[in-house]
């Protein structure tokens, strides 16, 4: 775990295809960064891009934050749920900023792909200051009871566990 | 979303705070029609036990809005930028009546046409219809406005437009429920009062008058309390702003001194004047149109707006920066994403293949099928705005000659024909092109462009009730089409590419509907229709 200097906003871009749970991803994501008392901005685009076409969302939070989109070239870190959209997304990293791709993640260990954005931010969750329980506590905020076990599990995978 | 308690802090979508205020200002109604991005305020109003409804369009939702405004009671009437176009023909007279009850209007504008077909200003509306504007730039401010936007539309009773961007509908930010307490509504009544409520010549003429009166009235009020904040900065830069450009401003620019307006019509015009006098250099930073440029230049506030380039797309801090350093080099294009597509085994699919197959003439309209235009289809030829396929494809068919005409068909979906396509088809009826025409209505049982809502040929309401269903053949049929077919074009795409062909020669007025439930509603209205709410 790594800290992070209290007054920059730490911006972080999570970027898929339709239908690959970056929306509920970054949900989560806000909701840890809410329950440890930052102020926190999400945005993304609705309406188009829902049928089947590349999405993204920006998730920033510190200590207070005035624009909900990251800037280009100031993500800390890009978490892409698909290989062809890292390529789209890769001018939004910060120089020094971290990558986070599912080339990383041992898909064969997932029992469903579909948790490959949880896995995701398993692997993100190393480089943030939230402890273990908060992330388990927001994946149990945002997901239905019966999707508990499986996330939490490819949560763990994602952080090389 | 979960209901938060009063004085919790929540993560909410701007969407989500105007329906919490709603809640909290007892709206005895929510209407209007989905478009994005102000689909969700209605949708989540209703979840939180609000009474909110889908009307057929804009027009009809303003107009229910006016009713309950003038029984006493208090209405919220959303829609997206473009609707408030439909709804206009109300609202500019709306605005010289006399409300007892507060009417307060959310147009979502969509700045940079992330799923609309035009990026127009609405702010303009509140100056052209004479209407009071209120602009949030976070969920806490639309939570904040919609309860100052009822307070303010009661106490002057006049209309208040909440003008509001995608990046404040849809972007989540912390919101404390409570931080503004409204008096409860008054109890729903109703006394004659003609005048003010009966715009015939003799009785418009003093309400416009009125109406001025009630905008100086408004002006004095922002100038003294409205909801407009300094943040106190260096001297040598004051940026005046609104909504969410205020946010890009503030880390653009984290040293300038800033004024940013909450109440951009009337504006404080006397506050800006002594602003832009106590800063070395004053620029305003707004998206879209030079529109608070434009208003401070007529007031003789001499201002620095943005290089014309600022004036298409959203603004975002890289382009405030842009903006404020006058760096016109061109500015990076981002590297193009995939495309949305229709979905597979969508069944618009088989019926595009068939217009492309047939080399047909295409005038679309709005929704999922818009993206029939996009290959493998090629399949549209144009798209004005909601319900025009069918005058377009008429006009057409008029104009050109007969080779071509005969190829023309106009294309609309469920939800769009009962917007604004049924005088469409009135017109066919009354005024038919010489070689007929052929309608293909796709009917896929829901309103999917914006997130599979209902609509009045669903028969269910907005929470999926059964409700009145308006039969789309039965209409057609008591209009006097002669050919009116139903079909399901998935089972056999080539009969249904063959029924198009025969429509088309045999000259006459056809409407074909082609009915199966989008794939993603399928399992849910499955649902609805075994347990009806």
């Amino acid at each position: 775990m790594s800290a992070m200097p209290s007054n920059k906003p730490t911006n972080v871009v999570i970027a898929g295809l339709g239908g690959q749970g970056v929306i509920k991803a970054s949900d989560i994501l806000a909701d840890v960064a809410v329950a440890a008392g930052l102020d926190v901005k999400k945005s993304e685009l609705h309406g188009m891009s829902q049928r089947g076409g590349s999405v993204s969302s920006d998730v920033r939070f510190g200590q207070r934050i005035f624009s909900p989109m990251v800037t280009a070239g100031e993500a800390d870190f890009l978490v892409v749920v698909a290989p062809d959209q890292i390529e789209v997304n890769r001018d939004l990293l910060a120089p020094g900023g971290i990558l986070i791709e599912p080339s990383q993640i041992d898909a064969s260990k997932l029992s469903t792909q579909k948790s490959l954005n949880v896995a995701l931010l398993g692997a993100l969750s190393k480089h943030l200051p939230f402890a273990d329980e908060a992330w388990r506590a927001a994946l149990m905020r945002n997901l239905p009871e019966k999707l508990h076990e499986a996330n939490f599990k490819s949560f763990s995978i994602g952080q090389g566990r | 979303m979960n209901q938060p308690t009063q004085g919790e802090l929540s993560l909410l979508s701007g969407d989500e705070a105007v329906a919490l205020a709603s809640l909290d200002a007892a709206v005895a109604l929510g209407t209007g029609y989905p478009g994005t991005p102000s689909t969700e305020i209605l949708e989540t109003f209703a979840a939180l036990g609000g009474r909110a409804q889908w009307a057929p369009n804009e027009k009809v939702a303003m107009e229910v809005a006016i009713g309950v405004a003038f029984a006493g009671a208090r209405a919220l009437v959303t829609m997206k930028h473009v609707g408030l176009n439909v709804a206009a023909d109300p609202l500019f007279t709306v605005a010289l009546t006399r409300l007892d009850g507060g009417l307060v209007i959310v147009s979502a504008d969509d700045p940079g046409m992330a799923s609309s077909q035009n990026e127009q200003d609405n702010r303009r509306y509140a100056v052209a219809a004479g209407v009071a504007m209120l602009e949030p730039a976070d969920s806490q401010e639309a939570y904040d406005f919609t309860l100052r936007a009822f307070q303010l539309s009661e106490r002057f009773q006049a209309p208040v437009l909440l003008r509001m961007t995608t990046r404040v509908c849809h972007a989540k930010t912390l919101v404390r429920r409570g931080s503004i307490q409204i008096a409860p509504p008054q109890p729903a009544h109703f006394e004659h009062d003609f005048a003010s409520r009966v715009m015939i010549p003799a009785y418009a003429k003093p309400a416009h008058k009125r109406m001025r009166q009630t905008l100086a009235d408004l002006a004095a009020w922002n100038q003294d309390e409205g909801p407009n904040q300094l943040v106190p900065g260096e001297k040598s830069l004051g940026i005046v702003t609104s909504g969410v450009s205020y946010q890009h401003v503030r880390e653009a620019a984290p040293d300038a001194s800033v004024l940013k307006l909450g109440m951009t019509y009337p504006l404080p015009i006397e506050r800006i004047r002594e602003f832009a006098k106590g800063v070395d250099r004053c620029m305003v930073i707004e998206e879209g149109d030079p529109y608070l440029v434009e208003q401070l230049r007529t007031a003789g506030i001499a201002v620095e707006g943005k290089p014309e380039a600022f004036r298409f797309g959203e603004l975002n801090v890289a382009r405030v920066r842009r903006i404020l350093s006058g760096d016109l080099t061109p500015e990076p294009k981002p590297v193009p994403g995939k495309p949305p597509a229709l979905c597979p085994g969508c069944p618009h699919r088989i019926a595009f293949n068939a217009l492309h197959e047939l080399d047909c003439i295409v005038a679309g309209d709005i929704g999922c099928y818009s993206l029939g235009v996009l290959p493998p289809f090629d399949a549209m030829d144009s798209l004005v705005c909601m319900g025009a396929a069918i005058g377009v494809g008429l006009g057409l068919r008029h104009a050109l000659p007969i080779e071509q005409a005969r190829r023309v068909v106009s294309v609309i979906g469920d939800s769009t024909f009962v917007h604004s396509g049924l005088t469409g088809l009135v017109e066919m009826v009354y005024n038919p092109p010489k070689g007929g025409h052929v309608v293909i209505l796709l009917d896929n049982g829901t309103t999917a462009m914006t997130g599979l809502q209902e609509h009045p040929g669903t028969g269910r309401t907005l929470a999926h009730a059964a409700t009145g269903k308006v039969i789309f053949e039965d209409l057609a049929r008591a209009l006097g089409i002669p050919n009116v077919h139903v079909v399901d074009p998935t089972p056999d795409p080539e009969a249904f590419k063959q029924l198009v062909k025969s429509a088309l020669d045999k000259e006459e007025l056809t409407l074909i509907i082609a009915r199966r439930n989008c794939l993603l509603a399928a399992g849910a209205i499955r649902q609805y229709e075994r347990c009806p709410a």
